[in-house]
């Protein structure tokens, strides 16, 4: 029987082409526009650590009291030089580490080629075994070179690719700026998107580090910050680097890892007492207000996900259904236009049950055929994404099997699920009407 | 024309009414508020920078090799003398940002040193005693810097500034009655005060955020070359049509002077119109995207009307054919179905206006965009009947077409 409701099917929506084709091309754009703002959504709000997120974790830390918030802003999102020194000294943490992005003029050896900016981070040891970055070679330093503020540094695979041509560069020397660095270790393509670790300096997706290196010794060659330095709260600093790093500004990302809940709970009754002990000691003039965030939290209230792609994606949804009601009218007038024929079968033993598969059928091919419209429009609403979002979030977005079967399926079930008044109103078609001889 | 018929017609096609209707009423929310968002981007994107824009290019210098500081001014210096002294060039400064470039420095300005919160937050400018004339910003009151005014240290040294000028509406915003010109205000992060010796014309900041949009033209320049931070912006006015030969000497006048720099293939020279360009690139797609949608989706409603209608049209063949016979003309058929459509549309702009406030709500709490106004409920809606009335007319015309001898037609 589904053999013949097919052909029926065909026959009747070749009967009226410019029906049907209105009824495909409404789906598969309602279907595109869906489905690229999804993939964009998708991309940009994914976990970048699944397996690990919930053992990740945020401290923050209040370092200028209520006062600062009378305006409506928030407690930073970043620590102070002294609030991250603390933390990474006592480390109450399983492990922990402080960051923050710097950037410096790669001078090569070969002195045909010229110098060139690259961009990176300054963190400690524990960076590399908490996020699980992958190496091609070598490792990451240990916690003796971050004591002994060691000059070393692990590059990107990219760096290594551009410099070395690939091979081991492990020993080999990197003079950055004026100071020369030993190859530790070279990561292999690592860029978790969105960059969890440095979100609070809007650098979420575009390109990976090209190096990391110790916090210890970049503080040491006094290595200012490429990120935001935020003196937002402060009535002055003391001229000079070590003003700098004795004030108030909040630069300084931080990360810890507690493997289970009774460590989150010991870390956090660490964090309010490490507050309440600076209040003590003069330099808070304020109750303790500490918090700490696990990794979707952080990104939540970094507010990762642009509000641009939300937005974008309601709105797909509303035109979506925009177009599945348009669907539901002209399935309407389709089926309700072969009464006739309806009654007809009808009379000649088919029960509702028949009509009904014969509707949903015919309402399935067009889903179908919409859904392959909707392929091809998602295809060009993939290249032509880059107008509404950052390009960094537009390169995310990609076509995979995934998403094709997505749209597919999408397509068929709305359709299937628009046709469902217009098949009832056709399988409660009245044969006697619909026989009545002239 | 009678109403009553209409409606009690419209009641027995319950189904084909409401989702004309209902398709009527989301396309009215989802333009109306698509539009209002194209509005709000062309707003931002036609605000005036107070920059003399035309023959403006932008040089980003980073600093390669390793420069004390003292050498860095030095260097600097020596760098716009060369530049100054192009045939090609009228003008030229460094600073640290410029407006529409989307990062840089800002600060909080305090009336009083122990002032706890913020009166206003403003962008910062180190410039120079050129900046002015190559941004071809006007002094309005009060004067420039002077060049031994120009100090050049690093961030972390810096101590006071004891001459600001600041812009019109930072000014304003400080000091309503006008009086601004040589007034003290703390904008240095400390407690040293500065006095205001210039107020510009309007001048816009380098902060390009939404969030940014109520110190949009607050602007504070200060006679300081920032050291240290491995960059400097050279902003270059051409002379009137030298453009073009200004952009190609002055890259090669600064590697004369040394070779110790770099400028990225990528942005390293920028014209101001191409500054502009990058700074709203992301408002003109929301503009372009949300203009593809509004259009698809009235296309699709229009598509949507003919095909009901017409459907509508060949189920009362009889019907019509009846009334024909009884003596309607052709007009009335046609005006019976524009008056139905008229009626369905209406509905359908009733519920629409609901959906489109609540909409408007939503974004306003969750995505800070401005309230909806009543013009463009208004616009929409009667673009909308428009629209449905025009979809309907072809079918309404055939429908009045229909000869009375249908009425004597077997069903």
């Amino acid at each position: 029987m589904l053999a013949y409701y097919l052909r029926l099917g065909l026959h009747s929506l070749r009967r009226n082409p410019l029906l049907t084709a209105l009824m495909v091309l409404a789906i598969g754009v309602g279907v595109a526009t869906s489905m690229t703002t999804y993939a964009v959504f998708r991309a940009v709000s994914a976990n970048p650590l699944p397996d690990k997120s919930s053992r990740l974790f945020v401290p923050q830390i209040d370092p200028w009291g209520p006062q600062a918030r009378l305006d409506g802003s928030d407690v930073p999102d970043a620590l102070t030089y002294t609030d991250a020194m603390a933390l990474m000294r006592d480390r109450k943490g399983a492990r922990q580490t402080a960051i923050y992005p710097i950037s410096h003029t790669l001078i090569p050896d070969d002195v045909s080629r010229e110098p060139f900016h690259v961009s990176g981070y300054a963190a400690y040891a524990d960076f590399f075994p908490m996020f699980e970055a992958p190496f091609v070679y070598g490792s990451g330093w240990d916690r003796g070179q971050d004591d002994a503020h060691a000059a070393v540094v692990v590059i990107s695979s990219q760096l290594n690719r551009q410099l070395f041509g690939g091979a081991s560069s492990l020993g080999r020397t990197l003079r950055l700026d004026d100071h020369d660095y030993q190859v530790v270790g070279v990561m292999a393509d690592w860029n978790p998107r969105p960059r969890f670790y440095d979100v609070n300096n809007d650098d979420a997706f575009n390109d990976p580090p090209d190096f990391i290196l110790p916090f210890t010794h970049a503080v040491d060659t006094h290595t200012d910050t490429d990120g935001n330095n935020n003196c937002r709260g402060t009535s002055g600093r003391d001229p000079g680097w070590d003003g700098w790093l004795r004030s108030g500004c909040a630069w300084v990302s931080f990360w810890v890892e507690l493997p289970d809940s009774a460590a989150v709970a010991a870390y956090r009754s660490y964090l309010q007492g490490y507050a309440a002990e600076q209040t003590r000691a003069g330099r808070f003039h304020w109750p303790s207000n500490t918090a700490l965030f696990n990794l979707t939290q952080w990104l939540r209230h970094e507010q990762v996900v642009p509000p641009a792609t939300r937005m974008s994606l309601l709105l797909s949804l509303g035109f979506f259904l925009v177009c599945l009601v348009n669907t539901v009218g002209l399935l309407l007038a389709k089926f309700m236009r072969r009464a006739g024929e309806i009654g007809v079968r009808r009379a000649l033993g088919a029960s509702r049950r028949e009509i009904w598969l014969q509707f949903l059928v015919e309402a399935a091919m067009v889903g179908v055929a919409g859904g392959v419209a909707g392929l091809l429009f998602t295809g060009v609403g993939m290249s032509s994404i880059g107008l509404a979002f950052d390009p960094d979030i537009a390169r995310l977005a990609h076509m995979s099997a995934g998403l094709i079967g997505l749209t597919l399926l999408c397509a068929l079930v709305a359709t299937v699920a628009a046709a469902f008044y217009p098949t009832w109103r056709a399988a409660h078609v009245q044969p006697a009407w619909q026989l009545k001889s002239n | 024309m009678q109403i009553k018929p209409i409606l009690a017609a419209m009641r027995r096609h319950k189904a084909g009414t409401i989702l004309i209707g209902f398709q009527i009423a989301l396309t009215l929310a989802i333009v109306c508020n698509a539009l209002f968002i194209i509005h709000e981007r062309m707003a931002r994107v036609s605000r005036s920078s107070g920059v003399n824009e035309s023959n403006l290019f932008v040089i980003t210098n980073e600093w390669a090799g390793n420069l004390s500081d003292p050498q860095t001014a030095a260097q600097i210096q020596a760098d716009l003398d060369a530049l100054r002294r192009l045939g090609s060039v009228e003008d030229a400064t460094a600073m640290n940002s410029f407006p529409l470039h989307g990062s840089g420095w800002d600060n909080f300005i305090r009336m009083k040193p122990d002032q706890v919160h913020m009166t206003t937050d403003t962008s910062i400018y180190m410039s120079d005693d050129h900046t002015l004339d190559t941004l071809g910003v006007k002094l309005i009151a009060g004067r420039n810097f002077t060049p031994n005014e120009i100090q050049a240290f690093p961030i972390q040294e810096m101590k006071s500034w004891p001459v600001i000028i600041v812009s019109k509406d930072l000014a304003k915003l400080l000091f309503p009655n006008g009086d601004a010109l040589g007034k003290q205000i703390y904008a240095a992060n400390n407690n040293t005060p500065s006095t205001i010796i210039g107020i510009t014309d309007t001048l816009q900041s380098h902060m390009m955020d939404n969030d940014d949009n109520a110190y949009a033209y607050n602007a504070l320049l200060v006679p300081m070359r920032e050291l240290g931070n491995g960059y400097v912006q050279y902003l270059i006015r051409a002379r009137p049509g030298l453009l073009g030969a200004a952009m190609r000497d002055a890259p090669k006048a600064l590697i004369a002077q040394s070779r110790m720099r770099i400028f990225e293939a990528k942005d390293g020279v920028m014209t101001f119109a191409q500054v502009r360009a990058k700074a709203y690139e992301r408002d003109y797609g929301m503009a372009i995207l949300m203009g593809i949608v509004s259009a698809v989706l009235l296309a699709i409603t229009a598509a949507g009307i003919v095909g009901l209608t017409s459907f509508w049209v060949g189920q009362r063949r009889r019907q019509i054919g009846v009334r024909r016979a009884l003596g309607a003309t052709q007009g009335d058929i046609l005006s019976y179905f524009m008056t139905e459509n008229m009626l369905i549309g209406l509905g359908g702009i009733v519920v629409g206006t609901l959906l489109a406030l609540g909409i408007n709500l939503w974004m306003v709490t969750h995505y800070g965009v401005a309230h909806l106004s009543g013009s463009y409920l208004l616009v929409a809606a009667i673009a909308l009947l428009a629209l449905g009335q025009g979809a309907v007319f072809a079918p309404a015309l055939r429908a009045a077409r229909v000869p009375p001898i249908e009425a004597t037609r077997p069903a």
